[in-house]
């Protein structure tokens, strides 16, 4: 079953380190739904937050992947834990003046705020989860989006700690009951290469 | 009072210096390389660096697959090869990559176009770092010339450690002939993500020797990953400890001593038909330092379906769960784990599964059938293996050539076997050989190969001759590219397309002509004699057998079936 999953990465912040990751993601066939990089609390480490759609065993093999990459220093897959996943968006909407009312109601009721008002449009602003902006711009086609741009989620988990569990798949518990089976979405045939 | 740094001050030196005072300082005693414009510093500097040989390639991809040779055979030690900017770094990629499916440490050093030109399209500027990321373990752009001597000192950290493989520094010109203070990074290397697996934990230990305890019919396979740990000695104890038969991956051939009574053979694809019986009949399946890939699985439903428990030890924690789940998993060199576990194993032994073991053995022994008295590819293997004295090192290229060189390896002990197994790179096995003599100038080596795949890097030939690399080449050639050739004769309606090779070298003239000593018979009564000839001569000799153009490879898995599918020599 495929899910959505949410991955806290803390990386380097070297040249190169997004091409990497980028790299062995498109290599490995695992297909990214957002990914937003940025600076820390500490300059010479980056946060990047990695929505991958893929199944759980995938999942599992995209971290592993990931905790491998020599500029990934830990990973933390924090999908379902009680965290903060809080995305951007601005639209520019089609605002004529006669239904400039109802937009900003609208807008409000988001608890957005508009941060460009221009003759025919306006640039609106919304945070929030990846769920709540889908909402708000549903909402908001009918009145013409004329352009939209999305930051893609960045998240932390609540509470005091900073981190819940870094995953160490060097010393993980790997005991499953499962039997050999072909991962999910792997072709189950031979490839017959020479 | 004058301070220490100021009585003893570090001394000054260009980038390049640095950079080869600090291989000596990695123990490197040999670089496969090749000059060019942005790398001519540091060949600038090379020559006054006597320890540091320098073995003068003929093509960068020779480079690599030498000093891959050199760290396969030299366990411990890092390969490392010399390339110059653009065309040269990009000439490396397949060795790299050879290197990466392999888990060989080397570390590559590449010249780049000075700091003020990258991003101009200069000329012979590549994105070295963009091209063969995906082929590395890692790489590094060095941008100061005060961080050459911490990066060095990394990246053969990282090669080294863990699950070894190919580092890439990209060392571009302006710094190499900067100037700073050196001082060598004192203390081992740290990197932040690097966490060095916890010793095994010792209930999953129990459990595993409980589930050896218990199992009625006991099967281990390993791969490479034995061989990377040098855990041969622990691996034939744990087997003879509780009498489980071992078979192995293409990569762990020769680590287990094939006369050993509980030696199975190679396992999957092309493996032997007794293997693949038992490992289908297998309840507990101990994988040890392997991928499990496709050539390992074949049909992956097929593979080992009878089985209860499933044991997977590896160093690397993305390969437990990649391609089969196991039920048990450690994440652990082989070595380690095996001195763990072999205390809490109790002696025993299943005879009725044993004697099952050596019936499938007698049924489906592995054999050559010589329908037409053409000189076949196994007489002329067997006669060099009568002359291995189980100490020589054989390398295999890629091809019918490789399997039949892995099936008939028949050592008394544990011995190096070495190939591409995980690319599957053609061209191969005559470069890495060079890396492996000069790592090895006390073992006889022997170079199994194609015309095809010979004549790949053929331009070795030079090097060879120039530096007495003392390596019996031994062709098998069968006039076509004999792998591909037996694939369209079964599997791709018999349609024989682009395999000949007749139009090939005359390979004693062409020996000739690079002055390697090279002989030539098609005859079965001359092997013997040749192969000793060969060996009595000091230095690199080339052996060309025109072998039965038809020989094929078996036992073999039709494309699409199951391990019990194997289709064997009749
Ligand atoms: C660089 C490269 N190109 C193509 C292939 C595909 N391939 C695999 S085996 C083979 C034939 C090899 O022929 P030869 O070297 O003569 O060895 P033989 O199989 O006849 O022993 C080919 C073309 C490969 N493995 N590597």
């Amino acid at each position: 079953m495929s899910q959505s999953r949410l991955l806290s990465v803390l990386v380097e912040n070297k040249p190169g380190v997004l091409q990497r990751v980028a790299s062995m993601i498109r290599r490995r066939g695992f297909n990214i739904d957002s990914l937003s990089v940025g600076p820390t609390e500490d300059e010479t480490v980056s946060r990047m937050t990695i929505a991958v759609h893929v199944g759980r065993q995938q999942a599992e093999q995209a971290t592993k992947q990931l905790a491998k990459l020599v500029d990934v220093i830990t990973i933390d897959d924090i999908t379902g834990l009680r965290n903060v996943a809080h995305e951007l968006v601005l639209l520019r909407m089609h605002a004529p003046p006669g239904e400039r009312t109802e937009l900003l109601n609208m807008v409000e009721i988001f608890r957005g705020r508009v941060v460009d008002v221009a003759a025919s449009t306006i640039i609106a602003e919304v945070t929030g989860s990846t769920e709540k902006i889908d909402n708000f711009i549903d909402l908001m086609r009918p009145y013409g989006i004329k352009e939209l741009a999305r930051s893609g989620a960045v998240a932390l988990v609540r509470g005091d700690q900073a981190r819940i569990r870094v995953l160490d798949f060097a010393n993980g518990d790997d005991d499953r009951g499962a039997v050999p089976q072909a991962p999910a979405g792997a072709a189950g045939d031979q490839m017959g290469n020479v | 009072m004058i301070p220490a740094a100021e009585l003893h001050p570090a001394p000054r030196l260009t980038g390049a210096q640095i950079a080869l005072e600090c291989l000596i300082r990695e123990g490197v005693d040999t670089i496969f390389g090749y000059p060019g414009g942005a790398n001519l510093w540091l060949y600038r500097w090379l020559p006054e660096y006597p320890q540091l040989r320098h073995v003068l390639v003929r093509h960068e991809q020779g480079g690599a697959h030498a000093a891959d040779g050199y760290a396969r055979s030299k366990r411990g030690s890092v390969g490392v090869v010399f390339a110059t900017s653009g065309p040269g770094a990009l000439n490396l990629v397949t060795g790299l990559a050879t290197a990466y499916m392999d888990s060989v440490p080397i570390v590559a050093i590449t010249g780049q176009v000075p700091t003020t030109a990258i991003g101009t399209d200069a000329f012979q500027e590549s994105d070295v770092i963009g091209s063969t990321m995906s082929v590395v373990k890692h790489s590094y752009l060095i941008t100061r010339v005060d961080d050459v001597a911490a990066t060095i000192r990394e990246a053969f950290h990282v090669a080294r450690t863990g699950r070894p493989g190919p580092v890439l520094i990209d060392f571009p010109k302006d710094l190499q002939a900067a100037v700073t203070a050196f001082s060598y990074p004192e203390g081992p290397a740290r990197l932040r993500s690097f966490r060095a697996p916890a010793p095994p934990d010792p209930a999953k230990l129990r459990r595993i020797a409980q589930l050896i305890r218990e199992a009625k019919r006991p099967v281990i396979l390993f791969g490479r990953g034995v061989v990377i740990a040098q855990a041969e000695e622990e691996l034939m104890q744990l087997a003879h400890l509780a009498g489980i038969p071992v078979g192995w991956t293409l990569l762990g051939t020769g680590a287990f001593p094939v006369n050993d009574p509980l030696a199975l053979q190679m396992v999957g694809f092309m493996g032997a038909g007794y293997t693949n019986k038992a490992v289908c009949a297998a309840d507990l399946l101990i994988m040890i330092g392997m991928r499990c890939d496709d050539r390992v699985t074949t049909r992956i439903d097929s593979f080992a379906p009878d089985i209860e428990h499933l044991v997977h030890i590896d160093i690397d924690p993305a390969e437990i769960g990649k391609n089969v789940v196991p039920h048990i998993s450690l994440v652990a060199d082989a070595r380690t784990a095996l001195r763990e576990l072999i205390p809490l194993v109790e002696p025993k032994r299943e005879h009725t599964w044993l004697t099952r073991v050596d019936q499938w053995k007698e049924e489906h022994p592995v054999r050559f059938v010589n329908h037409n008295g053409l000189l076949q590819p196994q007489e002329v293997l067997q006669e060099m293996y009568a002359r291995c004295h189980d100490e020589a090192i054989v390398l295999a290229d890629v091809g019918q050539n490789q399997i039949w060189a892995a099936l008939w390896f028949s050592y008394g002990r544990p011995g190096l076997f070495l190939n591409s197994g995980g690319t599957g790179t053609m061209g191969y096995a005559f470069p890495a050989s060079m890396g492996v003599k000069l790592a090895n100038p006390d073992r006889t080596v022997f170079c199994v190969t194609g015309e095809g795949g010979f004549v790949m890097n053929m331009q070795e030939m030079a090097t060879f001759v120039e530096n007495d690399i003392d390596v019996k080449v031994i062709i098998l050639n069968n006039a076509s590219l004999g792998m591909v050739r037996q694939f369209q004769d079964d599997f791709y309606e018999g349609v024989r397309s682009a395999v000949d090779l007749s139009f090939t070298p005359d390979f004693v003239k062409l020996g000739d002509a690079f002055g390697m000593k090279a002989m030539s018979t098609r005859r079965r009564e001359d092997v013997g004699a040749m192969l000793d000839e060969a060996l009595a001569h000091r230095g690199p000799v080339l052996l060309n057998f025109d072998i039965d153009p038809d020989a094929n490879v078996y036992p073999i898995v039709p494309l699409g079936k199951g391990m019990l599918d194997f289709v064997e020599a009749s």
